[in-house]
């Protein structure tokens, strides 16, 4: 064989190796940093087999980052991600603006309707979904059986405030380093505003009339905040102005909590043995109402995975979306690693399997309070926004974040409730003005 | 000579400065302690932390979830990059304000400092624009092209107070033996002023390794740096102290050691002329 014709082979034999490796299609998923996003990314050789053209990369952010960095790309069209991870807060803001690419077409095998109608509803803008809810939740009550029950106080099912306010001072036990309750009280908008902005709801307040004016002047804001201040102050750990999530957390884990109230995501956390010292003394209840109130505070929060319309990949995109949030994936994790490590809150089959009933004891709560949330009205009063612990409009997220550090500031005794009350309301009222909503 | 200071004093000072020095190093310290501890153990009380057993849980998790070399190689890429860029240009500029310095040669580089003043989130949008229309997003040129523009303003005026120092008889005399531009700046300018250049070097590589704003918001996934390592290890749901621990040590590393072994360059540089 000459030389040349060894070449020109060798030249073919290149050109196809690159035909090849350009037919496969890279995608870029932006996601946060928590425990079932990171548990996707070591189940990819699945997906993998099924989309051998398909390859994933990742790019893991902290929550806050990742808003910043996603939200950025997209009002710019900068086309850096072909799908996002985002939370029900941004997907009616987004979807609206007609960022998002519609999930009209989803599969037949993917069963649309078996997704909660709430989570659903949150996620679609006049009917049409923009976001595939990977995992759902909502907020309960979770205490400590054992110290209820040395402090002879029972917990109902469906608590009022009263009732926890009463249990909150018989579990306290401030010499043995025990708090009667732990509630978030970091300042920030999916901070200690989701909290209180959930309490509120459920004293009958709401966070603008119908002509968009902020009611932080009326009787139900200040009885909420009275109310949170009065338990924290008596009840709660010392430094409470700090904690967050997290902090809470540990401070359950260690057994310094009686009553925690927050996300239901957190109760897989408390039955963990490996992480917990209280591991099997964890009791369940709903988010506590005012008497008279018919609100139980509507938290209703899911992470989704979303296209955006700068997407230049979007069939592979979707084909990744369709996949992490099918009723399979579930199937697979349930398979590796048992049904409690199963994603939560987003379909209704998996409520209805009785091997996760069995395995997660707070199933049936967590199915229960998302069910009931009603983000289209959130409080018992009519408003004229969308959103459960949130308002859904842009400008949300700076009020919600300067309103809770005021908050946070009267949880750490720097003012007093009304004192607060009315410096939220004022900052509320600029903000809405420069913003353009007042009438 | 130096001055007499009783003994006594000497213990006061030595034994403040102690405690300054472990007050400073003592974060580090910490995280470095908490990497080696399980999640559970790495929130629990202090006391708690330094008597559990030790592992390497956390580093093992880490490897395993990230493509560590990548970041690294990012991270060595941009910074060794953006200085080497960064000298290129500001070695001729400091030459030039030093020796031949013009009626405005003050004024420029209080206007070149000035662009420090400015917040960066304030170019943000426009920077990112132009990356988006140049495609350079998430590419290592355009993060090397952005890391030596904010860094330039402070190689330039450390090499113009190292050049200040060097006497100008010395350049003189090197031109009268017939050097040319080239051989006076290659030749004689920079052999003099290696201290200088040094320590120059070094912090530059110090900065943009750390850089932690461009570096966030101008990648994805290629050509993201430890920065971006450390960031993905952090929730606001979850627990991740410990994993976030060996993460920021498996980022600090490299530059501490590389701090560690060129600390008598990075002295003599810093101080280099203030003795004459």
């Amino acid at each position: 064989m000459t030389l040349t014709i060894r070449a020109l082979m060798g030249a073919c034999a290149l050109g196809a190796l690159a035909t090849a490796a350009s037919a496969e299609t890279n995608i870029t998923v932006a996601t946060v940093n928590n425990g079932d996003m990171v548990r996707m990314q070591s189940y990819m050789d699945d997906f993998y087999a099924q989309h051998p053209d398909i390859k994933v990369e990742w790019v893991t952010l902290e929550e806050n980052i990742l808003r910043q960095r996603v939200t950025q790309d997209i009002a710019t069209n900068g086309g850096q991600f072909d799908v996002m991870t985002i939370g029900n807060y941004e997907v009616p803001i987004w979807g609206e603006r007609d960022w998002l690419v519609p999930l009209d077409d989803l599969s037949d095998a993917y069963d649309v309707d078996d997704l909660l109608p709430a989570i659903r509803g949150a996620l679609s803008v006049d009917g049409t979904l923009y976001a595939a809810p990977f995992y759902g939740e909502s907020a309960m009550v979770m205490y400590r059986t054992d110290l209820a029950e040395k402090a002879g106080v029972t917990i109902p099912e469906n608590p009022t405030w009263t009732q926890i306010k009463d249990a909150a001072a018989k579990m306290t036990d401030k010499d043995a380093g025990i708090y009667g309750i732990c509630l978030r009280g970091k300042p920030g908008w999916g901070e200690n505003m989701a909290f209180i902005s959930a309490m509120a709801n459920s004293y009958g307040a709401r966070w603008f009339d119908m002509d968009w004016r902020p009611e932080f002047d009326t009787d139900p804001w200040k009885a909420t905040l009275t109310d949170y201040l009065d338990l924290m102050e008596n009840y709660g750990p010392p430094g409470a102005s700090s904690n967050g999530f997290n902090e809470n957390l540990s401070l359950f884990q260690q057994g310094k909590c009686g009553m925690w109230i927050d996300a239901t995501v957190a109760a897989s956390f408390l039955t963990d043995p490996e992480e917990s010292q209280v591991a099997d003394n964890v009791g369940y209840a709903v988010f506590p109402n005012k008497e008279g109130v018919d609100n139980h505070g509507n938290w209703l929060w899911s992470w989704n995975l979303a296209i955006p319309k700068s997407s230049e990949k979007q069939e592979a995109a979707k084909a990744f979306v369709e996949w992490a949030t099918s009723k399979e994936y579930t199937m697979l994790v349930a398979d590796k690693e048992g049904w409690r490590a199963a994603p939560p809150g987003t379909r209704q089959s998996l409520y209805d399997n009785q091997e996760y009933l069995e395995a997660a004891p707070f199933a049936q709560l967590t199915i229960d309070t998302i069910s009931t949330a009603t983000p289209e009205k959130p409080s018992v009063q009519d408003v004229p926004y969308v959103g459960a612990q949130f308002v859904s409009i842009p400008e949300f997220q700076g009020i919600g974040t300067a309103v809770g550090q005021v908050f946070s500031a009267a949880l750490a005794g720097q003012m007093d409730a009304d004192q607060a009350l009315s410096s939220a309301q004022s900052l509320t009222e600029r903000e809405m003005r420069k913003a353009g909503y007042e009438k | 000579m130096a001055r007499a200071v009783s003994k006594p004093r000497k213990l006061v000072f030595t034994l403040v400065a102690w405690i300054i020095g472990l007050a400073i190093f003592f974060p580090i310290l910490w995280i470095f302690i908490l990497s080696f501890k399980s999640e559970g153990n790495a929130i629990a009380a202090p006391f708690h932390v330094l008597t559990s057993a030790f592992t390497l849980e956390s580093y093992h998790t880490v490897f395993e979830r990230s493509n560590y070399l990548r970041y690294f190689m990012n991270s060595v890429i941009l910074s060794v990059g953006s200085t080497l860029l960064g000298l290129i240009i500001a070695v001729p500029a400091a030459w030039a304000m030093a020796f031949v310095p013009g009626r405005h040669t003050k004024d420029v580089l209080l206007w070149m400092l000035s662009t420090k003043m400015l917040p960066p989130v304030g170019v943000l949008v426009p920077i990112y624009l132009i990356f988006r229309d140049m495609g350079l997003l998430d590419s290592r040129i355009g993060l090397v092209f952005v890391l030596t523009m904010i860094n330039l303003p402070i190689i330039i005026w450390m090499l113009y107070t190292y050049f200040r120092e060097i006497p100008g008889e010395i350049l003189e005399a090197a031109r009268m033996d017939g050097a040319g531009l080239k051989e006076e700046v290659l030749y004689v300018l920079t052999p003099m002023a290696i201290p200088g250049i040094a320590s120059t070097v070094l912090l530059n590589i110090i900065l943009a390794w750390n850089e932690a704003f461009w570096t966030l918001n101008l990648t994805a996934a290629k050509a993201a740096p430890l920065t971006q390592f450390i960031a993905s290890y952090s929730s606001p749901e979850g627990l991740f102290y410990a994993k976030l621990s060996a993460a920021s040590i498996m980022a600090i590393a490299p530059i501490l050691i590389m701090g560690w072994f060129s600390q008598k360059q990075l002295v003599r540089g810093l101080t280099f002329g203030a003795v004459k």
